[in-house]
């Protein structure tokens, strides 16, 4: 275990190096020139020029990558174009934001899929798992986004129950919670639906297993059976989804902090997108990616404390 | 060989018949086909021109008249609905086609070389996957600038990860079988094996996630669009009439409600067409 755990932690500086070789192919090789795409196609030659040099993009692909790489494994993560600052004083801003709506829209994604993918799964083909169906196949089909706009019609421009901007008026614990609520809430319904549809494929599948029956057939309490025999071992997959989705999720939030005017990375890279700020998209390109493959380790450690087995293998 | 392409007739006939049994898949196959039709004769269809703009007819609310209301131009809501189905379409299937095809077979090859090919190719799958396929496809479409072709390139690259992963794991299964031994030892070709014994056995997998990747396309163009880097006005796509819709939600709800509407019908029938081929072909709900 402690050899598997070393190594997995180890690939993840080869891993984010990758990225960061591909998100720098990509806006330099694909994108075309950044002085261009700055300044315009009808800029003055000597402008453009001027400019290229100033980005240093005037020197060899492999001189670029090198003083690329070399100023990212510093933490250096360079100056916007657009306003010169520093791009890390944008992200160590703005990342807590973007992360704390994922984390918060997964958490209502779990403590609502969960108790209703065991439900379901427990009541089935009753009514209670026709409703907990229809909800996951409709959260299926919904993008966050569109959600999102309909919860701001409801509950933010109808019932004016919640602001439409959702950036806290203070810096407490309970504005903060306030304007999370709406953004968090469009995401987690529908990783909700993912997550409940999950449960209950495993949970339908594991209580009909040989153990179960023996279980319930030396008469342990169907609370117990439930719990131990059945929901423990359902947990794998359903923590392999939740890595999954966090990436899914995290696209989301680009969306939702878009449709909320949330300040955060994905609006921050739209935004970058936009006004081609290559230093802030390739940081924040980073930033996604790097987000997503720390899910990803977290959740393969994980499997050793949920399953036994795997400890040992 | 007659008799071969009965029986293979006869396979894809009794699948089609098993999935018409599931009333879920028949009702988003139905759908489907409703959304195609209505896109291929969206000019019949339509009752307005969608690019025709009336200063007059500004930003009003559904009637008789225009059913969905108008937007800011005062063109008819209903009609740029119908005309951005084929946006939704084209981009569906051509990039969840185009994925396939270069996925696929990577994948299946993956399985047959095994070795250093099969190791380097996923980790480099691996890395391209710890990008959200959004923020991946976002990237994709900033570098080669906004539009309908270089939307359905970026998604399709996005997901050729994916496919490769789905084809490669059944594909592994498949390998160990003692008719590829056969093939190996009668001295068939790499092509022979891989497209003929191969690919035709992991059909059922790649055909579920196919179906329900066009699902996923649909939402990530929807989403490029609504933040203005996917097709672009005045071309209608459902994402595009999303984000005109937020910018005017105070005063014009519609504009938004009705395309978003569009958006989960047209995922929700091709969701319900992946689920009702994975019902059929797992052995399990067959008993």
């Amino acid at each position: 275990m402690f050899q598997f755990t070393v190594r997995r932690i180890i690939w993840v500086i080869p891993t984010m190096l990758a990225v960061a070789t591909i998100v720098f192919l990509v806006m330099r090789v694909a994108a075309g020139d950044p002085a261009i795409a700055i300044l315009g196609e009808y800029a003055s030659a000597e402008s453009i020029a001027a400019l290229r040099a100033k980005l240093g993009l005037d020197r060899s692909l492999w001189s670029q990558y090198g003083s690329y790489m070399w100023d990212l494994l510093h933490g250096h993560l360079g100056r916007s174009l657009i306003n010169n600052k520093p791009v890390a004083s944008y992200i160590a801003s703005l990342l807590p934001r973007t992360a704390e709506l994922a984390v918060a829209g997964m958490a209502i994604g779990v403590i609502i899929g969960v108790p209703l993918g065991v439900l379901t799964a427990l009541r089935s083909r009753s009514f209670v798992d026709y409703l907990g169906r229809v909800f996951a196949l409709v959260g299926l089909s919904m993008p966050a986004f569109y959600l999102g706009i309909l919860l701001l019609l409801v509950f933010a421009v109808k019932l004016r129950w919640f602001p439409v901007i959702s950036v806290a008026s203070s810096p407490s614990l309970l504005d903060n919670l306030y304007a999370l609520f709406l953004p968090a809430l469009s995401l987690g319904l529908i990783k909700a639906a993912f997550v409940s549809r999950m449960t209950r494929s495993t949970m339908l599948e594991i209580m009909g297993e040989d153990f179960v029956r023996t279980a319930r057939a030396k008469g342990l309490r169907e609370g117990l059976v439930i719990y131990k025999h059945g929901f423990r071992n359902a947990l794998i997959p359903v923590v392999t989804v939740i890595g999954i989705y966090m990436g899914a999720l995290l696209g989301g939030a680009v969306l939702t902090e878009t449709v909320f005017n949330r300040p955060g990375i994905g609006k921050l890279l739209v935004g970058a997108l936009r006004e081609r700020d290559y230093p802030v998209i390739q940081s924040t390109l980073m930033m996604f990616a790097g987000f997503v493959i720390f899910v990803n380790l977290a959740v393969d450690l994980l499997y050793g404390f949920i399953d036994p087995r795997i400890r040992y293998e | 060989m007659a008799r071969k392409a009965a029986s293979t007739e006869n396979r894809y006939r009794q699948a089609l018949r098993g999935l018409l049994k599931d009333k879920l898949a028949t009702t988003g196959t139905l759908l489907v086909l409703i959304i195609a039709l209505v896109a291929i004769f969206a000019p019949v269809v339509a009752p307005y021109n969608p690019s025709a703009q009336s200063l007059s007819y500004r930003l009003r609310s559904p009637s008789s008249e225009h059913l969905l209301g108008t937007d800011e131009f005062g063109r008819d809501v209903l009609s740029r609905i119908i005309f951005g189905s084929r946006v939704s379409l084209i981009v569906g299937v051509l990039s969840v086609a185009l994925g396939m095809i270069i996925g696929v077979p990577i994948g299946i090859l993956c399985a047959y070389f095994g070795k250093r090919f099969d190791l380097v190719v996923m980790r480099v799958v691996d890395i391209l996957m710890s990008f959200p396929t959004l923020v991946f496809g976002l990237m994709l479409v900033a570098a080669l600038s906004p539009n309908l072709i270089n939307v359905v390139i970026a998604i399709a690259i996005s997901l050729v990860p994916r496919f490769i992963r789905v084809a490669r794991g059944p594909a592994l299964s498949i390998m160990k079988k003692e008719y590829i031994e056969s093939s190996k030892a009668i001295g068939a070709s790499t092509g022979r094996i891989v497209f003929l014994h191969i690919l035709p056995n992991i059909a059922g997998p790649i055909a579920i996630m196919a179906t329900l990747w066009v699902a996923t396309s649909i939402r990530i163009e929807a989403g490029l669009s609504f933040l203005g880097l996917g097709v672009q006005p005045p071309t209608p796509s459902w994402g595009n009439m999303l984000k005109a819709g937020m910018n005017r939600i105070l005063m014009a709800p519609w504009m938004a409600i009705y395309p978003g509407i569009a958006i989960v019908i047209s995922v929700l029938a091709f969701n319900l067409i992946g689920d009702g081929i994975r019902d059929f072909l797992d052995p399990k709900k067959q008993i």
